[in-house]
């Protein structure tokens, strides 16, 4: 449940934005999770629930935006949609490819009011 | 209520204690301990609103923030990064699944090679001093964490810990971190190399099933090797998973319990803990 931890920081990291914002509340954060961040979003949704009680946060909605990951492979530069880690190049079957996008986990935005 | 000092403090507080010095801990519990005090009543009526087509009901002005939301916990383990290379001090994080050896794995390394060089050892668990006890017996200095219901260690954790260890300079710290495949890979704790400790009653298929926690390592220990006549374990097959996460993955086989391949695994140690992070 590391999920709770990282719904925690969601809400913090609103907060600092909120305040630095002078804002009284905060209505709504858009939150884009990659495929391959290690974090399940299900898990995530449970765990914003319990995060937001009794933050600036309550009561607003999220937006999870999963982010679909893209590999170039190091071995001869081919770029793919990679289904899993450990899946090779399909155009070379070599393994090791970087990750371009998919590891995602990033508060994207907040409204504040 | 603590059940240790009785001070107030939820049962889910992150405690540090040292063997032997059983009244003195920490409690860490700083901006996240005002978590879960619910006492289920959880009624579930209110909406799940995180829709992806809701109308244009929500007011106020968008602020742009466009940040990594473990970056605090980057930041602080870029912090402990730096003072472990002003140290001069080889930080190791050990991660796998209960019961793949870490503890035997440090207690005999320990013993081992403490003429050599300075050990130091933070233990992370759940609950209880056990592991903390075990690597006190070995003479070097130690902390135990405890992370209540915490399932990794964070880069926080790791911050207020070496500030009570106070490692010397040139030294080894070990990182035990809590026996879990998943969720320690997310968080840096600022160490120099990550090792994944696995054992071979577990499987020969564990890299592929936690990729996530296999691609973050530099080192992957197989343990247990002397339980290899009774089990149906490839060695080869699980450094071809392993590499197909990881090519540039290095493996050590050792069995703690016989001391074959230790060796190997001490040299590393030296390689790896006099070059510069």
């Amino acid at each position: 449940m590391h999920e709770l931890s990282i719904a925690m920081s969601i809400v913090e990291l609103a907060e600092e934005y909120a305040a630095k914002e002078h804002a009284e509340k905060v209505t709504e954060l858009e939150i884009e999770v990659g495929d391959f961040s290690g974090v399940v979003v299900d898990a995530l949704e449970f765990a914003m629930e319990e995060a937001v009680k009794g933050s600036i946060c309550e009561g607003a909605v999220w937006k999870i935006i999963p982010v679909h990951p893209l590999a170039r492979c190091s071995s001869c530069g081919h770029t793919y949609q990679p289904e899993s880690l450990f899946q090779p190049c399909p155009a070379c079957s070599g393994f090791g490819a970087e990750i371009l996008r998919g590891e995602e986990l990033r508060l994207r935005s907040i409204m504040v009011e | 209520m603590c059940d240790t000092c009785g001070c107030g403090e939820g049962g889910e507080a992150i405690i540090l204690r040292k063997p032997g010095r059983e009244g003195a801990h920490i409690h860490l519990d700083g901006e996240h301990a005002h978590h879960h005090e619910h006492g289920h009543d959880h009624e579930h009526e209110h909406e799940h609103k995180h829709s992806h087509d809701h109308p244009q009901e929500v007011r106020g002005r968008e602020v742009v923030i466009e940040q990594n939301i473990l970056s605090k916990n980057d930041l602080l383990a870029e912090r402990n990064r730096g003072y472990f290379e002003a140290k001069k001090i080889a930080a190791f994080n050990l991660v796998s699944s209960p019961g793949s050896g870490k503890t035997s794995l440090l207690e005999r390394t320990i013993t081992a090679m403490k003429g050599k060089k300075g050990f130091y050892v933070i233990e992370g668990d759940q609950q209880t001093m056990h592991d903390a006890d075990r690597i006190h017996a070995t003479g070097v200095p130690v902390i135990q964490i405890n992370t209540g219901n915490g399932c990794h260690l964070d880069a926080r954790m790791i911050h207020e810990a070496v500030k009570e260890l106070d490692p010397g300079e040139g030294s080894v710290l070990m990182i035990e971190n809590v026996g879990n495949l998943v969720c320690p890979s997310l968080f840096d704790l600022g160490e120099r190399k990550r090792i994944v400790v696995m054992s071979v009653p577990e499987g020969d298929d564990k890299p592929i099933k936690y990729p996530t926690m296999f691609q973050s390592s530099d080192l992957c220990i197989i343990n247990k090797t002397d339980l290899l006549p009774y089990v149906d374990f490839d060695m080869e097959k699980v450094k071809n998973y392993a590499r197909q996460v990881k090519p540039e993955m290095e493996f050590i086989e050792v069995s703690v319990r016989t001391g074959e391949g230790m060796e190997q695994w001490y040299e590393w140690i030296e390689k790896n803990g006099d070059a510069l992070g």
